[in-house]
This record gives C-alpha cells, structure tokens and sequence, in this order.
C-alpha cells in the first residue's frame, strides 16, 4: 500500500497547490492566518504523511511511524484553537485534502480499477482519521483554555477592597458555589489579617439567587471571619432575595444584614466609633464649585 | 512535664499557646485555668494562638470548654489571632464555638475584655462591696 506515499512525493506540488485552493475556496481565514504559515504548515503535514505512510503503512495512525505527522496535526489544531478557528475549519485543513490526493491517485491507477478502489479506500480512511486526530486535539485545546479561563475568573471575580481603616468590603459577583466559596473565604480571612480589619461588609448585590446552599456558604465565611475576631455584615439584600430566604428558612438571625452597601457602611462605622458629618460651608453638588471655576 | 504557661496581667489571665497541643497538654491548660481563675479572681482570661496552625475537632473543644469553664467561674474568655486556614478549619469541622469570643490582636482582645470588665464593674459595684 506504499502507492499512496509513491503518488504524494510524485506530484506533491500540485497536491499542494490544488489542496491549498481548495482551502482557500472554503475555509481559508487570512484574517487569521497568513498564506505563508499555511503554505507550511501543508508542506510539512503532507511530507509527515508520506514519511508516516512509508514507515507504518496507511492504516494504523497509532504506530510509531505516524508520531510526527499526529504531533504536526495536534500543534496546527491547539495553535488554531487559540487563534480562533472553529472545529468545521480545523477538520476541513485535513479533509479537504482528499479532492486533490484522489485526483492524482486516479490519474496514477488509471489502468487498474480494483487497485484504485482499494488506494482511495485506504487514503479516505487514513485521512479521516488524521481529521479525528486533529478535532480531538482542537477539543482538547479549547478545554484547556476554558479551564484556564474559568481559574483566572476565579481569582478576578473576588476582590477584596478596604474601605476604611479597619473596614473592607466583598463584592460578589456571581453565583457562590463550594469552589468560589473556598476562594472568597481564604481571600477575605487573609485580607482580615493583613489589614487587620474589624468590621467585614459582604456585599451580595451581583449574586443572582440565594438558596440554602449560597446562604450555608455566606454562612460558614461569616463564621471563620467571626473566630478571628472579625464582624461580617451582609449588604445588597434585594427584595427578592429577601423573600427567598423567609420563604426557604433560612436562619440569619445571628447576621446582621442590610439592603445596601452604604447602609453596611454607615453601621459599620458606627460600630467603630465614627460619623460622617457633612461641613456646612461644603457645597450641596460636590462638583458644583469646580464648574463655577471652570465658568470663569 | 511540659505546661503551657498561664500569666497573670492585673484581673486577666494571659495564655499563649506556641506548641502543637496534645491531648494531655490541652487537659493539663484545662486545669490550670480554671485553678487560676478561682485563686487568684480573674474576670477575663486571653488565649493568643496566634502561632497555633494545626488544629482539630479536640483543640476546638477545648477552647469551647476553657471559655465555658471561665464563664461558670465569672470570667470572659477571649481567643485571639486565629489564622485564616485555622478558622476555616473549624468552620468545615463544624465548630462555630458559640460561646467564644474573638479578636483579631491581643490589643483588640484586651480592649474586649477591659471594656466588659468596666462594665460589670459598675453595674454589680454593691455586690462586689459586699464580697
């Protein structure tokens, strides 16, 4: 079954050169990507496969004689994820190869018709395969990224931020899950710590439901905060989520909660022995003053 | 044998735990403590664990007990300077020590226990007068 290897290395040029049309009649993306890379990148998928071919024969992908050609396959389809390229595109870099191999292969067995069935049979076959090679690894490449992304929102989606001296506030974004829990929690305890903080507001505005799970976890970060000697107070309770959590039972008699963040703010203050006055000689719009300059 | 050492500050007891407790230390503390409180009248007693960074159900239990003990014997406990993975660890054990009051420095901690001293101070002055 060396036909197949025979026939590319014979007419690899105008493989080549019809396959790369073919791509850029249907796929190719140069807004992605530039002619020359993708010259390249056939030209050495192309030799990988008749080396793969020459050495293991055409059916069996898996041997030892294919490894460059499914390493070729797995970096063009991971460096295409990145980019950007959808799976159809990814597959169709290998598949459309069959119009221009079984074009020269014709030609070649031209005389023989049950030894041309079987090299088109034998190529189809092999280059699906290289195309289900090249779609695994796309998947694997879009996975990677996802769980990188998801680690990285993870880690951006939790700040902590202080607000005044001994008082730091927790934005939630998002539903609390046990793993962001985990997260918010460390993040905040340590936060406590560093800034030596009393006075702790978690702030539940962008959380979009609260259950029994989300109120257990807001429940058990409240808890450690307390046992370091921190006082937590729940802010952002909107309507809704007030009624949810009547409706539910759920027990947060022992947490102080308000409806907004300055409410939080302004109790926490007081908690800490300070007012906030307005000075009588303060303009009524703080920015008011600056445009009677800007005026002038 | 080895001990953790109870200090006495004014009316206050001062307990620094800077070793891993075992279980027989954390009885021997048990002892001590409420010992000192009775002799020598303590109203507040400050437990710094601060350097404490392994803990179990058992060492939770026993701060759960030290502060209800001193409460039977009239006196506040506080526990200071817990660490965070500390205090999540007691939180998935499930021990949220109802009973124990925390501070986040012994500074913080002996103003908690001054402040509540104050208070009970002037508000059982006549049987204090009386004892």
């Amino acid at each position: 079954m060396s036909e197949i290897a025979e026939i590319i290395s014979k007419n690899e040029d105008r493989i080549r050169a019809e396959w790369i049309r073919d791509m850029s009649k249907s796929v190719q993306r140069s807004d992605l990507m530039s002619k020359t890379e993708l010259d390249e990148q056939s030209r050495a998928l192309l030799s990988a496969i008749v080396q793969g071919v020459k050495m293991s024969g055409p059916t069996d992908v898996s041997a030892s004689g294919w490894t460059a050609a499914r390493e070729l396959l797995q970096d063009i389809s991971a460096s295409r994820a990145w980019q950007g390229f959808s799976s159809v595109e990814v597959a169709t870099f290998v598949l459309s190869l069959k119009q221009p191999l079984f074009a020269s292969i014709r030609e070649s067995l031209d005389k023989n018709q049950e030894k041309l069935l079987d090299t088109i049979w034998a190529a189809t076959e092999l280059l699906d395969r290289l195309a289900l090679i090249t779609t695994e690894a796309f998947l694997t490449a879009r996975e990677e990224l996802i769980s990188r992304q998801q680690q990285e929102l993870l880690e951006l989606s939790t700040p902590v931020v202080k607000l005044w001296d001994g008082i730091l506030a927790l934005p939630i974004i998002g539903t609390l899950d046990s793993a962001r829990t985990q997260v918010v929690m460390e993040n905040l305890l340590q936060t406590v710590v560093a800034t030596n903080s009393k006075y702790a507001i978690i702030d539940i505005t962008g959380v979009p439901t609260v259950d029994t799970l989300v109120a257990q976890h807001l429940l058990k970060t409240i808890t450690a905060a307390r046992l370091m000697g921190a006082e937590c107070i729940i802010s952002g309770v909107r309507p809704q989520i007030a009624q949810t959590i009547v409706h539910l039972g759920i027990n947060l008699e022992d947490v102080v909660t308000k409806a907004k963040l300055s409410d939080a703010f302004a109790l926490a203050l007081a908690r800490s022995g300070r007012t906030v006055t307005r000075l009588a000689s303060a303009p009524v719009n703080p920015i008011s003053h600056l445009l009677a300059k800007r005026e002038e | 044998m080895e001990r953790i050492p109870v200090l006495r500050m004014g009316t206050l007891l001062l307990i620094t735990i800077q070793v891993d407790m075992h279980d027989k230390l954390a009885m021997q503390l048990q002892d001590d403590v409420t010992q000192r409180i009775s002799e020598w009248g303590s109203t507040g007693v400050l437990i710094d664990i601060s350097s404490l960074e392994i803990v179990d159900s058992f060492i939770g239990r026993m701060l759960a007990n030290i502060a209800a003990m001193s409460r039977v014997l009239g006196a506040e406990t506080v526990v200071v300077g817990m660490q965070p993975a500390v205090a999540i660890t007691l939180v998935e054990l499930g021990m949220s020590l109802p009973g124990v009051r925390a501070a986040l420095s012994v500074e913080a901690g002996m103003e908690l226990l001054f402040g509540n001293a104050a208070a009970t101070n002037s508000g059982s002055s006549d049987e204090r007068t009386q004892a």
